[in-house]
């Protein structure tokens, strides 16, 4: 735009450049922009590994955590210590989803039990999981129940929280619906509170997954003799941070995975809610 | 609660319902005969949804006395379709009837909604969920059939095209119908009898012996209704 000429006058033609306001928003999305910050860390993790700026003994560089993991790999010590560890999470977790589930469907179905059970519930909730460690080793010893428990601990709160605010969150309108069409009370639980719930219970799913790698990790740096936390302990003793970083990136990939796992069956349950997107 | 079949199919003496002390329905008398289409209107606060919350056996914690007497197979349309929305829409129709899947794909059908058994209320527009929830209703052949504005939500030319379908399935499965609408023209043109509710007492009573197809173009259509309006308090 010229400085003579006057906004309101200037001639409108095809050619006549639009004025364009300036965008205030972030903009479009960059293709693969999710992959730019981690990318960049690596590159800059390897130039300092390699002009000698990094410690090897601070951190190893990527080539050799990636060589050390072939070797962990190749000698069998990471599939069995993440065999051990795998088991231990999945059975916490599986123990932790059922107590969860059961816990929730009691207090959230009858006044009374809501009365005796959220209360304590509550209270468990506010004690982080690790802080009861202490107990739970002189009540169960430093063996696999010990940590099993720790983690079903850390898994059935969430579980518990989100299936019963879900249940709660049930609109009446159905319940009223099921008592003008004549659902008996099991008929009532299996299909209206239930798939009513299951919202609820897999966001509490994911929340679950988390918490029960992160007991993992915990219990497993405790007086254990395997398991990625015990290999990862163990390298710590050696001065092996080529060893800690596999184990971080074990945890972290594991971590990925189990909640991609949650994710999808999300969305495969839910697929109901979807349609309300698309 | 006693079965009156042959005589009537509803009969409610003396019905009271409070809420906070303050009568919502204050001495109700009605009767509805077997296949009987009665309509209610009413001001908002009259008392009409207490009625048919009352007759569903919806009011557990609401104050009360009276007589009523209702059938043992009563079905429901709310204003809102209440569709579940995580069952697909046969299992909507047969919710709690158990193995009834080919009664409920012939009711569907009757509802002009064949081939949509495996989708999801949400996938269906707010007429075909209504239609879905009429279905649903009419599945459980009930004696009497209790309708709460079904067609309020819904737009106008929808609505016309619900109330055709309405009679024609009431004039095949035969209920006796209490239906609730805040819509004078609708009540004229689907029932045998209109009722005005105020005050929780039945202040005016219209038996509607138009012929069928009935027109609001109909000279008595038009006394019809202005003598309804006045009822409900509407100057004309």
């Amino acid at each position: 735009m010229s400085a003579t000429t006057l906004p309101g006058l200037r001639p409108r033609t095809a050619s006549a450049p639009v004025v364009r306001r300036r965008r205030l928003g972030p903009g479009k999305p960059i293709r693969f922009g999710a992959a730019i910050g981690p990318v960049l860390l690596l590159v800059v993790w390897s130039i300092g590994s390699a002009t000698g700026w990094i410690d090897q003994r601070v951190l190893s560089a990527p080539w050799t955590v990636v060589t050390t993991a072939g070797d962990l790999i190749a000698d069998g010590r990471l599939q069995s210590n993440l065999w051990t560890s795998a088991q231990r999470a999945l059975i916490g977790l599986a123990f932790g989803i059922v107590l969860g589930v059961v816990l929730a469907l009691i207090s959230g179905l009858s006044r009374l039990g809501e009365a005796v059970l959220d209360g304590p519930i509550q209270i468990k909730r506010a004690i982080p999981s690790l802080a009861l460690l202490p107990l739970l080793i002189l009540w169960l010893g430093i063996g696999e129940s010990m940590k099993i428990v720790t983690i079903l601990l850390g898994v059935f709160v969430p579980i518990y929280i989100h299936t019963h605010n879900g249940l709660r969150t049930i609109d009446s309108r159905y319940v009223e619906l099921a008592q003008t069409v004549g659902l008996s009370q099991w008929e009532f639980v299996r299909r209206v509170v239930l798939p009513g719930a299951l919202p609820g219970f897999l966001l509490g799913l994911r929340f679950a997954v988390t918490g029960a790698w992160l007991s993992l990790v915990v219990v497993e740096q405790i007086n254990s003799t395997s398991g990625i936390g015990y290999m990862m302990e163990l390298a710590r003793t050696y001065g092996q941070t080529d060893i800690i970083i596999v184990g971080l990136v074990v945890y972290g990939i594991l971590g990925l995975l189990s909640d991609a796992v949650v994710r999808l069956i999300q969305r495969r349950a839910l697929s109901w809610r979807r349609t309300l997107a698309s | 609660m006693a079965t009156n079949v042959g005589l009537v199919t509803v009969q409610v003496r003396d019905l009271v319902r409070r809420y906070d002390d303050r009568a919502v329905l204050d001495g109700l008398d009605l009767a509805i005969e077997p296949g009987e289409f009665v309509a209610l209107l009413g001001k908002s606060g009259s008392g009409k949804s207490t009625l048919l919350r009352a007759l569903a056996g919806l009011d557990h914690d609401v104050d009360g006395s009276g007589e009523l007497a209702v059938p043992e197979n009563v079905s429901v349309v709310f204003q809102d379709s209440r569709l579940l929305p995580w069952a697909r829409v046969l299992e909507n129709v047969v919710l709690g009837l158990g193995g009834a899947d080919e009664r409920g794909r012939k009711s569907l059908e009757e509802v002009g909604l064949a081939g949509r058994e495996k989708a999801w209320p949400n996938e269906l527009s707010g007429g075909e969920q209504q239609r879905v929830a009429l279905a649903r209703s009419l599945v459980r052949e009930p004696e009497l059939l209790l309708a709460d504005e079904p067609f309020g939500a819904l737009d106008a030319l929808t609505r016309l095209k619900m109330h055709v379908l309405l009679r024609k399935l009431c004039a095949a499965h035969q209920p006796a119908v209490l239906l609730v609408t805040h819509d004078v023209d609708e009540a004229i043109v689907l029932a045998d009898r209109v009722i005005v509710l105020d005050a929780g007492r039945i202040v005016a009573e219209e038996t509607i012996t138009l012929p069928a197809p009935r027109s609001a173009a109909d000279p008595g259509f038009a006394a019809v209704r202005s003598r309804l309006l006045d009822a409900l308090g509407v100057a004309v």
